[in-house]
């Protein structure tokens, strides 16, 4: 008798997927971190495991939600001001019996709406909250929609290359097709329409048809912050093309430059007037897990839906059911960032003060590296716009290029181990993200300490130039 | 509205299998209920109750149950860890759970508890998991063959998917059955393969039953993968016995079935001559190791007498895959990073409580045997209440949340039902609905012999509540039999 389960037998969608961001690399660091040597994990945008601090007010709000018979504590000023305590109060009042009941499955009512106002302050129109569900992280709602609209391998879905790999993930877990739309290195990573109207009409051909579109802004892996008028191509190329936009907005508050401030898709839709406005479907998600919150580990998400039927809206409403609830304490976090401590606020100024130095120390360390790898041989990195991460290219010589062949792995990859090995720094390779074919690119992100900043890009620097000097065909070795 | 006729995504081109799949728990009568709801707010009076009472959904806290003060304490600094370096926080909370939240910081990396962890859950948390369940069943477990996750739910999803490779797949499910398992195995595009539960003898699983069932799926060219088994049951209550579970362990080994244990419920027994066995105690007591048989056993903190829905927080303990199969699993897992750390912690609580000596325990223990032994007696009231209504039985709830009676309605109910384009049972609980303001689950939501009708009700509103349901739900059946009356 066979084994009742073996890798033979699993479903082919799950052994086809592919997620880098915790693959080979990641697994080879952990295994030397367990060795005992020093890594600094810089394959995943997880701020908090690099020593950045939680702000402190939702922390506070959020632990008296844990434990609310110290509201009714006499000595609960002295742990917690009084408008923390007032916040708790107010959360725990939207909830059905508190955290530790299931909630609404799309979310508790009262943080929809916080989220829904905080929507229109930011866009200056209305927005409704029953078409705003909070998800266990932004994932769960992209993974939720994709399956949607994934009927079988026919239904392409375009997506930037390169992307964040839960993009590839899901489409091959659910059994649909990935189009792929090459961004311009060349040009500050940015939309080619050109590329973009030939990869839909390649997919056509090919008798696939092309359902919706992935845009991530600002960018991940590549930072770049798009254009109003990029994104007004994006939602007329959208409308003509028959296509939903499923936009990846999570990093809009980690924005390094003044030229180009994040303006939502939606704003943007609104703006072009109608027939666009009714007629265009675009889906917005958005998370806590980044910004200047970086609260990975609560798992607070929500996507919001415009121009879907209420049909379709009830069906994404029952599979979303079926997992009962979000988590409450994630919601909570997410009411709180959308609403957070106002001016004359007793929380106002510490939380100002805790924002704005993350902020502003983001914006330096994407300089510094950016910087940094500029400086080395043979890679060019463009300027991190937006988002958390660098994604420099490393140009290299064909003899590491041979290397990595004879030893089955990708030459990225090769690459990638190297440093690790010669300096614990652990990235993701491109090819994780995809990339132009004979190009190489690694995925970093900016999160480590600003102080270890230098050492760190001390350390690739050496590596990478020892590197490009031993593969480098330069001296007295001749092919004739 | 775009024109639904040819947007890129409508009802009509969205993927078939979510159309397909249901979710009665949630479905038609609580959206119904909520409606009734908001009348009673807007227009109070206007309905012949004065609240809605939601028994439909195993969500204890949401009905007035309170969360464990300890676990609550360990939550709350584990959440603001600077609560650890101020004095005052002695006063306000005990010192055990000072320790505890100390002992789980300095498990997690640099102590942040707003990280992504490992994929499988935080290593130090899932070593208090393997130590508790080691404890409770007294065989060794493993911290690497668990995945936390947020509440077990995700977890089922994942083994689906892992299983489920076309509708050629069948997976073999209780009926009546919780019907998260009947929506995943429809978003899947599996193949549910139901064994009947046999009510005449208390929700009895006959072997004979499992057997018939799976050569039946076999001769129709289906290939069984899996067997789901809910023990205590949902929303059967019954709580297997060793000889039963035994031989299950073996039908699933000569059959070359991956146990799949739903065990979310092991806390929740009230009867005496009943124990929660967990499958994996039950194989490894016969003989079987890794090499004998794949099992899953999936735990959740959303019940027991923790009940912390809201948390998400539970796992699934995989043995007996070989290593390519669990990295597949990994890798899935991996995808969506990790699961809440607030749930997390839960789980490694809810796995390893305060033990005899530290300062909590007392307390500990009298909330937690108040609350079960309040469940246990408002499990007998309310049976007690069902099987005194004209044409109601009842089984015992020997465990879980829930009583699940059958009704056996008059002829001219079953028509008027037909009428209105309802399944009888639903159109008893939403006349149920209209006239108390309690809300159950029709049992065609779960699965039940065809003709035969129940409803699930929880039995979990407080304690005060439940006299008040009784006489109501007894005047509602009184009148509506008398209205359909042959």
């Amino acid at each position: 008798m066979a084994k009742a389960l073996d890798y033979e037998s699993l479903n082919e969608n799950v052994k086809k997927t592919a997620y880098a961001v915790r693959g080979e690399l990641y697994l080879r660091a952990s295994e030397l971190q367990k060795e005992g040597k020093k890594i600094i994990f810089t394959n995943v945008g997880n701020p908090h495991a690099l020593g950045q601090k939680p702000l402190t007010f939702p922390r506070q709000v959020v632990a008296l939600c844990q434990a609310p018979f110290l509201l009714d504590d006499p000595n609960v000023g002295l742990l917690f001001p009084a408008d923390a305590i007032a916040r708790a109060k107010h959360y725990l009042q939207l909830t059905s019996g508190g955290l530790g009941a299931y909630s609404d499955s799309r979310g508790i009512p009262g943080v929809r709406k916080e989220v829904a106002e905080f929507i229109e302050r930011r866009d200056g129109y209305p927005t409704d909250p029953e078409l705003i569900f909070l998800t266990d992280g932004a994932s769960k709602g992209v993974m939720q929609m994709l399956n949607a609209i994934i009927r079988n391998e026919n239904d392409g879905i375009l997506v930037p290359v390169p992307q964040y790999p839960l993009y590839s993930a899901a489409i091959t877990l659910y059994g649909g097709s990935l189009v792929p739309y090459y961004l311009e290195e060349e040009a500050n990573w940015s939309l080619d329409f050109n590329n973009i109207r030939q990869s839909i009409a390649s997919a056509r051909s090919k008798g696939i048809t092309v359902r919706a579109m992935v845009i991530i802004n600002p960018g991940n892996p590549t930072g770049q912050c798009l254009s109003e008028a990029n994104i007004r191509e994006l939602l007329r190329f959208c409308f003509l093309e028959n296509l939903v936009l499923l936009a990846d907005e999570v990093y809009q508050q980690n924005i390094y430059q003044d030229e180009r401030p994040f303006i939502s898709a939606r704003k943007i839709l609104f703006d072009m007037g109608p027939p666009l406005n009714k007629e265009v479907q675009l889906v917005s998600f958005h998370t806590v897990s980044k910004g200047y919150w970086g609260e990975c580990g609560q798992r607070g998400g929500y996507f919001e839906m415009t121009n879907l039927s209420p049909k379709t809206v009830d069906e994404i409403y029952k599979v979303a059911s079926i997992s009962l609830s979000p988590n409450v304490p994630g919601q909570i976090f997410m009411g709180l960032m959308v609403n957070p401590p106002k001016p004359g606020d007793i929380s106002y100024f510490k939380f100002e003060q805790e924002s704005k130095a993350i902020m502003e120390s983001l914006r330096k360390r994407a300089h510094i590296m950016t910087d940094g790898f500029n400086s080395c041989r043979n890679v060019v990195c463009n300027f991190t716009e937006g988002a958390m991460y660098s994604f420099p290219q490393i140009r290299l010589p064909a003899r590491a290029i041979e290397a990595a062949k004879s030893a089955g792995k990708a030459p990225d990859v090769l690459y990638c181990l190297k440093l690790l090995e010669a300096t614990g720094i652990s990235t993701v390779p491109g090819s994780g993200f995809g990339q132009k074919e004979g190009v190489f690119h690694l995925r970093t992100t900016i999160l480590p300490a600003e102080e270890d900043m230098p050492a760190i890009m001390e350390s690739f620097k050496k590596f990478n130039d020892a590197f490009m000097e031993e593969y480098e065909d330069y001296r007295g070795y001749s092919r004739m | 509205m775009g024109s639904d006729a040819t947007a890129p995504v409508t009802v009509e081109s969205i993927n078939p299998k979510v159309l397909k799949c249901e979710y009665a728990v949630r479905g038609e009568i609580v959206t119904h209920a909520q409606r009734l709801q908001q009348q009673l707010q807007t227009n109070p009076g206007s309905l012949p109750f004065d609240e809605i009472i939601y028994c439909n959904i195993g969500n204890p806290q949401s009905l007035g149950q309170q969360p464990i003060t300890f676990f609550r304490e360990v939550l709350a600094l584990s959440d603001h860890p600077a609560l650890l370096e101020k004095p005052e926080t002695s006063i306000l909370f005990s010192s055990d759970s000072i320790a505890r939240a100390q002992q789980i910081l300095s498990s997690i990396p640099g102590k942040a508890t707003g990280a992504y962890s490992h994929s499988q859950g935080i290593k130090g948390l899932r070593d208090a998991i393997a130590e508790g369940i080691a404890a409770r069943d007294g065989f060794p477990a493993n911290a690497d063959d668990i995945f936390l996750t947020d509440g077990a739910s995700p977890g089922v999803h994942n083994m689906m998917q892992l299983l489920l490779r076309s509708e050629s797949d069948g997976i073999l499910c209780p009926i009546p059955q919780y019907p998260l398992y009947s929506a995943s195995i429809a978003l899947h595009g599996g193949t549910l393969v139901p064994y009947y539960l046999d009510e005449a003898t208390g929700w009895g699983l006959e072997i004979s039953e499992l057997k018939k069932q799976l050569e039946d799926a076999r001769s129709k060219g289906i290939t069984v993968r899996a067997l789901v088994v809910i023990n205590p049951g949902n929303p059967t209550g019954q709580v297997l016995a060793e000889e039963n579970q035994k031989q299950i362990v073996e039908f699933c080994k000569n059959e070359g079935l991956v146990l799949l244990a739903d065990e979310v419920y092991q806390e929740n027994i009230y009867v005496d001559d009943k124990k929660f066995n967990s499958f994996k105690k039950i194989a490894r007591s016969m003989g079987y190791g890794e090499e004998d048989l794949p099992l899953v056993s999936y735990q959740s903190i959303s019940k027991g007498y923790y009940g912390e829905c809201g948390k998400r927080g539970g796992y699934m303990e995989v043995t007996g895959f070989s290593s390519s199969v669990r990295e597949q699993i990994y890798k899935v897992a991996s995808v969506n990073l990790c699961s809440n750390i607030s749930g997390q912690i839960l789980a490694s609580l809810v796995m390893n409580p305060p033990k005899l000596g530290d300062a909590s325990y007392e307390s500990y223990v009298a909330e937690r045997d108040g609350i079960l032994k309040s469940l246990a007696r408002r499990a007998k009231a309310l049976e007690d209440a069902l099987n005194n209504l004209e044409g109601v039985t009842c089984n015992k709830a020997e465990g879980a949340m829930y009583l699940f009676p059958q009704v056996r309605l008059p002829e001219k109910a079953i028509e008027a039902a037909k009428e209105a384009k309802k399944a009888p049972d639903a159109f008893y609980a939403l006349s149920l609905l209209e006239s108390t303001g309690v809300v159950v689950v029709p049992g065609s939501g779960f699965g039940q012999v065809p003709g035969t009708y129940h409803f699930r009700c929880t039995i979990l509103p407080q304690e005060d509540k439940i006299p008040a349901i009784i006489s109501r739900l007894t005047a509602f059946h009184e009148s509506f039999l008398n209205k359909y009356r042959d």
